[in-house]
């Protein structure tokens, strides 16, 4: 039996300062996240974890703050994730999601942690899923993960949630069109947000025709309308959580093994990508002439090049 | 493989009291989030328990508090509560209208750096990335 440091004692313990400094940890892959990653496989699963995700500005922080406050009305401890997006070109970040729900700083029952996406695609950062689990081990009942704004493709969340809750709102018609083949497919619950808006009826009516041409599936999607400015529909999308949360063996997330698969998968071709840029390799130079000339094509490229940085990595 | 990766160093910007004058914040947060940092902002009016709270949770490195109004005399207080929750690391900078006196009692109270109108951005970033070493330097460990 491995004696615990004290930080991952005060972690499991549920430690609010210790929870900070574990993700920080994680975010930064500073080395001692191996750690705490490896003490806290034991204490995994017992959190709910529900995605928000949907374009920008469709209300997804003001929604959260009204489902926290739902959450703390049943006595549920809740951490929260928020994603916001780095700068590709500076690399910095304005995190303001936490703006919205700042009615629920001084809860001790609510951590709230904003991170940045730090270049990573898909609609969160590449220690999302980790810090997930980190609030699971600290002991919050409900982890919520908000994304970033997103648009078609950024369905990473569906990896890490339980629940996955696609907030739209009206008057974005065509952007229901343009959605429909992305985020949208993901979602265990519908949320048309702003319903005090004037074409808030019309865009039920579209979700409710996307649906229907859908195949059929074993469960329904609810349409749940809320407003996040007067709370109304709030007490139906928490009632639709737990139920898609309790009730649905479907709606579980990927099994671990699959979800570390994916993450190696990324941080592998993350590594690549890096080595690719920076390998002044002449066989590399030479594959590169060669894409180029169109002698060889991009698949056979890839394949040499991941050869030579092979080779080149062993030499280290 | 055991090397620390630099990362941007984490900034909260904020403002206590009453005053609501928040464009100087703004722009100070951009500044910083241009320079490659990762920057909490949140709305004007905050109690110092909030931002207590706000700096443990989001483990800052920096504290940038703004100040037009006198709001910087509360400031002392913030520090004796950031010592008192474990975060004495935390580097805390003052920016706004403040009087050379006041300046004295807050750098006695632990405040860094005061910057008064006229700062230029390069000073204000090179400041708080040296700044966030310090900090980072100071940091318990896990």
């Amino acid at each position: 039996m491995t004696e615990l440091s004290t930080g991952l004692t005060s972690l499991l313990a549920g430690e609010s300062t210790a929870l900070a400094r574990a993700i920080t940890a994680v975010d930064n892959e500073h080395p001692v996240a191996r750690d705490i990653l490896g003490a806290i496989q034991a204490y995994l699963g017992k959190a709910l974890v529900v995605g928000f995700t949907g374009p920008p500005g469709a209300g997804k922080s003001t929604l959260v703050n009204r489902f926290i406050t739902e959450m703390r009305a049943r006595s549920k401890s809740v951490g929260v994730v928020a994603v916001d997006p780095s700068s590709p070109i500076t690399g910095g970040a304005l995190l303001g999601d936490r703006i919205r729900m700042s009615e629920h700083t001084l809860d001790s029952g609510v951590f709230i942690r904003s991170l940045a996406s730090r270049g990573h695609l898909g609609g969160l950062s590449i220690s999302a899923a980790r810090i997930v689990d980190i609030m699971d081990a600290a002991g919050r009942e409900i982890v919520i993960l908000e994304t970033v704004g997103t648009g078609q493709s950024e369905v990473e969340m569906a990896e890490i949630a339980d629940v996955r809750v696609v907030v739209l709102a009206p008057g974005l018609g065509d952007d229901v069109q343009a959605i429909k083949a992305g985020i949208l497919e993901i979602a265990d619950i519908l949320v048309v947000n702003k319903s005090d808006m004037p074409l808030a009826k019309q865009t039920v009516r579209q979700l409710k025709g996307m649906l229907a041409l859908r195949a059929p599936v074993e469960r329904q999607v609810p349409i749940i309308e809320t407003s996040a400015l007067d709370g109304k529909g709030i007490p139906d999308l928490s009632e639709a959580v737990f139920d898609q949360g309790t009730n649905h063996a479907s709606t579980k997330k990927l099994k671990s093994a699959d979800r570390y698969r994916r993450l190696l998968a990324q941080t592998t071709a993350r590594l690549a990508e890096t080595l690719v840029h920076q390998q002044a390799h002449t066989h590399l130079k030479t594959v590169l002439e060669e894409l180029k000339n169109a002698d060889i094509n991009l698949d056979t490229a890839a394949c040499r090049a991941l050869k030579i940085l092979n080779e080149n990595l062993l030499n280290d | 493989m055991s090397e620390v990766k630099p990362y941007p160093p984490r900034v909260l910007v904020t403002k206590i009291g009453l005053d609501g004058h928040d464009r100087g914040s703004r722009i100070v947060a951009s500044y910083l989030r241009d320079a490659g940092m990762e920057v909490i902002y949140t709305n004007p009016w905050q109690e110092l328990d909030s931002v207590v709270k706000l700096a443990m949770e989001e483990d800052v490195d920096v504290i940038g508090i703004s100040s037009l109004a006198t709001d910087h005399l509360l400031v002392p207080k913030l520090m004796r509560s950031l010592s008192d929750a474990g975060l004495s690391h935390i580097r805390v900078i003052v920016g706004g209208i403040v009087p050379d006196l006041d300046e004295m009692e807050l750098k006695k109270a632990g405040v860094s750096r005061v910057f008064h109108p006229g700062s230029t951005r390069e000073d204000i970033i090179d400041s708080v990335n040296q700044l966030a070493i310090q900090a980072l330097e100071a940091r318990p460990s896990f």
